[in-house]
């Protein structure tokens, strides 16, 4: 599903390197990833994603090799495979919780949206607490119900690999359990693998797998 | 590019902000509307007062204001103009070299004037009666097309002419007067008036009137006359007819010559060029009277009316330039707001042309509102232009 060899990576105006020799990760497997802040955890997963292209070596994601492609390839690719759980949501204010959670399907003509998909949104809604707001507007709905949405959104195009940056940073302990259970949950019913950004300890017990960015850039390891 | 999504977004992002979105349209639109509204009634005022104009050759009247004047002999406003004696306005037809048509505008009846003239007045301007008859006796009265519709007259109604002595209780009574025809629509100032005859136009302003014989009043309604003195006076007692009446009409009398009677301009009509010129030239020196060709003085009025419109339309194209780059900046510190939103649209999977196609849409939405605003705008006014053309004649 997802392997990095001999990946290396650097802002132009900065001075931060990200090089990691080797990382795979096996299709339905959930990752977490962890670290101090600073530490290339988001950089990783906007190389993976193709937000960010590697200056030197490999990033194949999804059988495409993302830094070969061209900046029109990787939206198309992002779009048809990935899904996004951004920390802070990311809503879309002028928007319904229901258009927010169909809006990939309005930014690009390689989603069409059909009444699958709306039947989708419906479910995901239920299953995630929120079908009773799906026509009130971000600003309506508290911190934990946004990011519901937002993982919604993220899932909607039922995306080959889930990338969620601290999806759980903005919530209360008891907000962050259920938010996670929900996107493990969400994501295994639609056989997604998921990489998350987390700095919660307790929650790495749900992951499959769990990765320090800090050790995987010292040497290679996990 | 999914453009009906691009559709979505834009139109969703508008209505979400249509207080901001209101505003701007409102704004782009008074920067289309003001310029070309204001070019639009001028362009109307000037084809409608130059066509009337171009149809009157000279106009008669007292020394004074010449625009005064054209608007009094030609659209029937400035009932206060000075007037000029009945043989003044006749005698620019004594010699054959022109006809000559008195007007005396200014009384009216139910906010229409009443322009007392003679039936040349008809036949120069080409007016058809479309209903009954033209003006035949005394204290008859030929309607406008307009003034039918507005009072719903027909041939045999009455109307009223409006006090002029409203606190005299000796004065002048109100007239009431036959409709004895109604005109066809012209599309001119005639569709708003009362036609008379020059003599119930003097009945009206209590120059002429009518009352029961002093022989047959009772003695205590005659006041005490010496015994040299031949006339008879009443005292207020004796009631003024206020209609003419085929039984009334013979105790309808003028005191004094009727040619030293009022009028408040004379249309006069050469047979030709040369009879213009001599006209013109006889009228040059004569300091009791003025002789105006309206075409000439609606070529100063629009001279005037233009240099001022250029003026008012340059400084509204400053203003409507100031308000673009308003506009402009709002768009601009809004996409500066949204970058957030349109990163984390592009981190989705939505390509550069979609977000620029996405902004595109919401600029043009609000230039092409506006647009179609000011259109609807133009056509309002332009359906209104003949009551602007009527109030700023006035």
């Amino acid at each position: 599903m997802i392997d990095l060899q001999d990946v290396r990576f650097s802002y132009p105006s900065d001075s931060f390197q990200l090089r990691i020799a080797r990382l795979s990760v096996k299709a339905g497997e959930t990752v977490a990833f962890i670290g101090p802040s600073g530490c290339g955890k988001t950089t990783l997963l906007n190389l993976i994603s193709g937000i960010l292209v590697a200056d030197e070596g490999r990033v194949e994601v999804v059988d495409s090799d993302v830094g070969a492609l061209n900046p029109s390839e990787r939206q198309a690719f992002r779009i048809e495979n990935i899904g996004l759980v951004p920390q802070n949501f990311e809503l879309l204010e002028y928007l319904t919780i229901r258009e927010n959670i169909l809006v990939p399907f309005k930014i690009s003509s390689r989603l069409r949206l059909s009444p699958e998909s709306a039947e989708r949104c419906e479910a995901l809604a239920e299953s995630s607490g929120i079908s009773s707001h799906l026509d009130k507007f971000p600003s309506q709905l508290s911190q934990g119900e946004r990011q519901r949405a937002a993982l919604c959104r993220g899932l909607i195009a039922s995306p080959a690999l889930l990338l969620a940056d601290e999806p759980t940073g903005n919530l209360d302990p008891e907000n962050q359990e259920k938010i996670v259970e929900l996107l493990l949950r969400e994501a295994a019913r639609i056989d997604s693998t998921v990489l998350m950004i987390t700095h919660e300890r307790e929650l790495l017990p749900h992951f499959s797998r769990v990765v320090d960015v800090l050790r995987l850039r010292q040497g290679g390891g996990e | 590019m999914n453009w009906s999504g691009v559709a979505f977004l834009g139109t969703r992002y508008l209505a979400r902000h249509r207080r901001t979105t209101l505003l701007l349209v409102i704004a782009f639109t008074l920067v289309w509307l003001l310029p070309t509204s204001i070019a639009l009634v001028v362009g109307k005022v000037e084809e409608q007062l130059r066509s009337r104009a171009a149809d009157t050759p000279l106009l008669l009247g007292h020394p004074g204001s010449p625009l005064e004047l054209v608007f009094n002999g030609l659209y029937f406003t400035k009932p206060g103009l000075a007037t000029l004696p009945l043989k003044e306005a006749t005698a620019a037809a004594e010699d054959g070299l022109a006809q000559s048509i008195p007007i005396y505008a200014r009384f009216s009846a139910g906010g229409h004037r009443i322009v007392g003239t003679n039936l040349d007045y008809f036949r120069f301007r080409g007016l058809e009666i479309a209903e009954g008859r033209s003006l035949v006796r005394l204290g008859e009265c030929v309607v406008g097309a307009k003034v039918a519709e507005a009072n719903r007259l027909s041939p045999g109604d009455f109307i009223v002419s409006s006090p002029e002595t409203l606190f005299d209780l000796a004065g002048v009574y109100p007239l009431k007067m036959k409709v004895s025809g109604i005109l066809e629509p012209t599309g001119s100032p005639d569709d708003r008036a009362i036609f008379v005859d020059l003599k119930t136009a003097w009945i009206i302003e209590g120059l002429g009137h009518g009352h029961d014989e002093a022989d047959e009043l009772d003695d205590d309604q005659r006041l005490e006359s010496s015994e040299e003195d031949e006339a008879v006076s009443l005292n207020a007692s004796v009631m003024e007819y206020n209609e003419v009446t085929p039984e009334t009409m013979d105790r309808f009398h003028f005191h004094g010559d009727l040619e030293d009677y009022p009028v408040t301009a004379a249309i006069v009509v050469p047979n030709d060029a040369k009879s213009r010129a001599l006209v013109k030239g006889r009228y040059a020196s004569d300091s009791s009277v003025q002789l105006v060709s309206p075409e000439r003085a609606m070529d100063e009025l629009f001279a005037t009316v233009f240099s001022v419109q250029r003026f008012v339309i340059w400084l509204l194209g400053a203003i409507g330039a100031a308000t673009i780059a308003i506009g402009a900046l709002v768009f601009l510190l809004s996409h500066r707001l949204r970058q957030d939103e349109f990163r984390h649209l592009r981190q989705l999977g939505a390509d550069l042309a979609t977000i620029r196609a996405l902004v595109a849409f919401e600029a043009a939405f609000v230039v092409l509102a506006s647009l179609a605003l000011s259109a609807v705008g133009l056509l309002a006014i332009e359906a209104l232009a003949p009551m602007v053309i009527r109030a700023l004649i006035a």
